[in-house]
């Protein structure tokens, strides 16, 4: 597939216009590859509602302060009178749910439930975006050096990208945030810990995607629109990037989306193992961590398990629609 | 309750260490409990806290299986190889010390009784040297008889902590040891009879470097349970241990569990300490924690060992329901959970903003932190109210102990920081009771402007590598760290001198007194440690308690307790001060 903008005419000729054939034929003339891929996603309500439920939550994380500011409390602020202090669980059913704390509050503290799962989301977004920004690019780099130049330089990459994939990245993960000291590039307390986590889990998940973009630009590189650029004297840069680059934007974005949700999970894990960004700062992995102790409190658990849940769910479908729509070959 | 760490121990010096510790026993010792009711002793009847002040179900009825768990393992069943409470509480169903705790419920069960020894020890004028005479008769598991000489060969075997790194080390600091002396298995054949001999097939004899008046409860300790040389397996020993006591192991699996038969050798003639009743003694190690909590409610099974109180998740149901309330026990620890403020972080060098600490702080939230009111009670000062010779301090009142946010603001003025400051104050990352203290802090000192960062650690370097390391205190800014400290017998030298004594404290970390660096109550702890007088002893201990109390360098949070449940259809349950926990030799089954 290729991309809206500066398609070559030898790619064009791979265009499905079969696919458009059954639209208004007026429309078909003006119509890019990136709209008739939206069309198609736009019919598929399945990727829809996910693409409906990542909009809110970013919208929901953006204005974190605000969202709680209407609908909740501050999520450090204690409320120890909802807490029966012998037992330290809520005192009300439900774990305290009611229209003042719409989620309940939590075990010995009484925080906000609510607060600390919209918070949550900040960091969870935060670290699955920037993290999966970080590996694609790296991945798209040496994955296209591998693929366009092979020979040796595509046995070094392929062999660097088997070393990453044979790293135990969990115990790595959790070894170098215990080692690394409060202070360190500048930053410290919830930053340095958010920039650790989107290091470690952006630079080791680059082979995932870097496999992908050089299988693809293996093939691409032998295709005859590239062999004819060649013969006209194109230089590698304009090939790279004119030529090739359009082409894996379609895979390199399914991808992303799909590496998303997985990081996503990561995250919520090194959180729940207690190596992610430090308390009292609310994470879903944290706050899950913190239930399991507790079982007999399920909604505290329950809550960050949704958010959870539901994100990686509509990381997922929207991934899995845009695939359909971008790549229709791939349908099922 | 847990174990107490290892690098304290190794943190012992000689001559500091031990002093005239004497234990017990003479004092009036508050009987730990406030708020929970005097119940009348012996009965069969359940109630609250009815193992506490007598003994719950008493009888003498033999016979039965008793069925135990351990959440964890063993560290080890070598007798020269442990130091967990609940392992020496346990141990002395297959192993004799010379001296023993006896199964009497509060104080009394504190106060050394001779067991393998005839009487306690005779020490010597210069009170350096200590001689116990053992009984008549006594037999190993397979019939042969117990000499002094494997007394004698048993802590020798204890001193080689290469073999054996977990055990107390109170005998290797203590004895006149041979120089160079790596114990019986590298410098085989050396004469240790410097420190430790037996002058005949009865006699053990203790040589100690300083006078000590308190040896009888060194020597109540694991590593003076006889070993016969000639069954030693040195670090495979604790795969059989070959029992002195009344009961032996039938088969032993470790990390699954062990079960204990009666030793046909051992009779209630050569031991009048032991009631032994259950014919059999079944435990299973490395069970899930909460599921063994469950169990014991069902009457699945008889008793937790660890003895550190049910989880989180079954406390709330034990509080709740009276029917399982009435069969619990709220024991009172002789441990404190603290937080020491370091004088050496800016702007903790002056005394008032250190001061402001006590007063901002919100005891309740402490408490709370440690799963409320039977996890513990407000502390006012170190020392427990368990440990003979307990005054208590309050130095800091507040309205039910929720902190004084007035004063707290008027010590910040006085010491020129009346907009509050920064500070940070670490935790051990696997402790989330801890973790709860760091966030209750960091609520608390808000309220009068001082903000606080949480900064975890791994528990395994919290001391000789973090927050007990004085150059890494204050290049992290560590004003804060979250700290505990349990006494290994009840008494007040064994418990401040490892938390109060500057001279503990090491550039290279180690220590878990980071913060108390106070001239004059070294002075009162080398005092104490000469005082032959018990009553003017524990008067010593009470003003170390005050000044370092004066000086505002520790945070008293709370005495630690712990909520056990007794088992269905146990008999003879009771808790004594030398334990802490159910007397594991008294217990009967139905």
């Amino acid at each position: 597939m290729t991309a809206p903008l500066d398609v070559p005419e030898s790619a064009r000729e791979s265009a499905p216009a079969a696919e458009a054939a059954g639209m208004d034929r007026k429309a078909i003339q003006g119509r890019s590859l990136g709209q008739i891929a939206w069309m198609r996603l736009k019919r598929d309500k399945v990727a829809m509602a996910g693409l409906g439920v990542i909009v809110f939550l970013i919208v929901v994380a953006v204005f974190a302060p605000l969202v709680v500011k209407w609908f909740g409390h501050p999520p450090l602020e204690f409320h120890r009178d909802m807490i029966d202090q012998e037992t330290q669980v809520p005192k009300d059913a439900w774990g305290g749910m009611s229209w003042e704390y719409l989620f309940g509050v939590d075990p010995l503290w009484g925080r906000d439930i609510f607060s600390r799962v919209v918070y949550g989301a900040r960091i969870s977004l935060l670290v699955a975006f920037l993290s999966t920004l970080l590996s694609v690019t790296i991945g798209t780099v040496l994955g296209i050096t591998a693929g366009f130049f092979g020979g040796w330089v595509d046995t070094v990459i392929s062999r660097a990208m088997d070393v990453f994939l044979a790293f135990p990245l969990l115990v790595f993960a959790i070894a170098l945030a215990g080692v690394v000291p409060n202070d360190a590039f500048g930053l410290s307390g919830d930053g340095l810990r958010v920039t650790l986590l989107i290091f470690i889990i952006g630079f080791f998940s680059w082979p995932y995607i870097g496999r992908i973009v050089r299988g693809q630009t293996l093939s691409l590189r032998e295709r005859e629109f590239v062999d004819a650029a060649r013969s006209l004297g194109a230089r590698r840069p304009y090939i790279i990037f004119r030529e090739i680059l359009p082409n894996l934007v379609a895979p390199i974005l399914i991808y992303s989306t799909l590496l998303i949700p997985s990081n996503i999970l990561f995250e919520a894990a090194l959180s729940f193992l207690g190596v992610g960004v430090r308390p009292p700062t609310p994470t879903w992995g944290g706050m899950l961590s913190d239930a399991a102790r507790i079982y007999t409190v399920p909604h505290y658990a329950i809550f960050p398990g949704l958010a959870i849940f539901l994100t990686v769910l509509a990381f997922n479908l929207f991934g899995d629609g845009l695939r359909d729509a971008l790549d229709p070959r791939g349908n099922r | 309750m847990r174990r107490k760490p290892v690098w304290a121990m190794t943190a012992v010096s000689a001559a500091l260490a031990m002093g005239l510790a004497a234990c017990g026993g003479t004092s009036s010792t508050p009987s730990g409990e406030s708020g929970s009711s005097g119940q009348p002793a012996a009965g069969a009847k359940n109630a609250f806290n009815a193992a506490l002040t007598g003994v719950f179900n008493p009888s003498t009825k033999k016979g039965g299986t008793l069925k135990l768990a351990n959440s964890g393992d063993w560290d080890s069943l070598d007798p020269a190889d442990t130091y967990y409470n609940y392992s020496w509480n346990f141990i002395r169903l297959y192993g004799r010390s010379l001296t023993f705790f006896p199964g009497k419920p509060g104080v009394e069960g504190a106060k050394p009784v001779p067991d393998l020894a005839a009487e306690l020890g005779k020490p010597s004028d210069d009170l350096k040297t200590w001689t116990y005479t053992l009984r008549d008769g006594l037999k190993y598991e397979d019939g042969s008889p117990i000499l002094a000489k494997d007394v004698a060969y048993a802590v020798a075997r204890a001193y080689d902590k290469v073999t054996f790194p977990n055990g107390p080390t109170y005998l290797n600091e203590m004895l006149d040891w041979p120089k160079d002396y790596q114990g019986p298995y590298k410098s085989k054949g050396a004469d240790y009879s410097s420190a430790v001999e037996a002058t005949d097939d009865k006699t053990v004899v203790f040589h100690l470097k300083e006078p000590y008046s308190g040896f009888d409860n060194i020597v109540q300790m694991s590593p003076t349970i006889p070993v016969p040389e000639a069954k030693d397996t040195g670090a495979k020993y604790k795969e059989h241990v070959v029992s002195s006591g009344p009961y032996m192991f039938e088969k032993n699996e470790i990390g699954k569990g062990f079960t204990l038969v009666r030793n046909p050798h051992w009779s209630e003639a050569i031991d009048p300490n032991r009631p032994a009743l259950p014919d059999r003694y079944e435990v299973s190690t490395n069970v899930n924690a909460d599921d063994m909590d469950n169990r014991i409610l069902s009457g699945d099974l008889h008793v937790a060992l660890e003895g550190s109180g049910v989880g989180t998740a079954a406390l709330s149901k034990v509080l709740t329901d009276p029917a399982l309330k009435e069969r619990a026990d709220n024991v009172t620890q002789q441990r404190l959970w603290y937080t020491s403020i370091n004088p050496t972080v800016k702007p903790f060098d002056k005394l008032d903003c250190r001061v402001a600490v006590q007063y901002a702080m919100d005891k309740t939230a402490y408490v709370a932190a440690y799963g409320g009111p039977t996890g513990g009670e407000i502390a006012t000062n170190l020392v427990p109210p368990t440990i003979p010779g307990f005054k208590k301090i309050d130095l800091y009142p507040s309205p039910e102990g929720k902190g004084d946010v007035a004063k707290a603001k008027e010590a910040l003025t006085k010491c020129g920081q009346p907009n509050g400051f920064a500070t940070s104050v670490s935790y051990r990352a696997e402790r989330p009771k801890e973790k709860a203290v760091a966030e209750a802090l960091k609520e608390s000192l808000a309220r009068v402007g001082i903000t606080v960062e949480i900064k975890p650690y791994a528990q395994k370097d919290y001391f000789s590598s973090f927050a007990g390391k004085p150059s890494f205190v204050v290049k992290e800014n560590l004003g804060l760290v979250v700290n505990g400290w349990g006494s290994d017998w009840p008494d007040g030298y064994g418990f401040l001198q490892q938390i109060t004594d500057s001279r503990v404290i090491r550039d290279g970390g180690g220590s878990s007194n980071t913060s108390v660096r106070i001239p004059e109550v070294d002075k009162l702890l080398d005092q104490a440690r000469l005082e032959q007088d018990v009553t003017k002893r524990e008067a010593l201990y009470a003003q170390i308690d005050e000044k370092v109390m004066q000086e505002s360098v520790i945070l008293p949070g709370i005495w630690a307790k712990a909520l056990l449940v007794r088992g269905q259809g146990l008999t003879n349950v009771l808790v004594s001060d030398g334990q802490q926990m159910y007397d594991y030799v008294a217990l009967g089954v139905q």
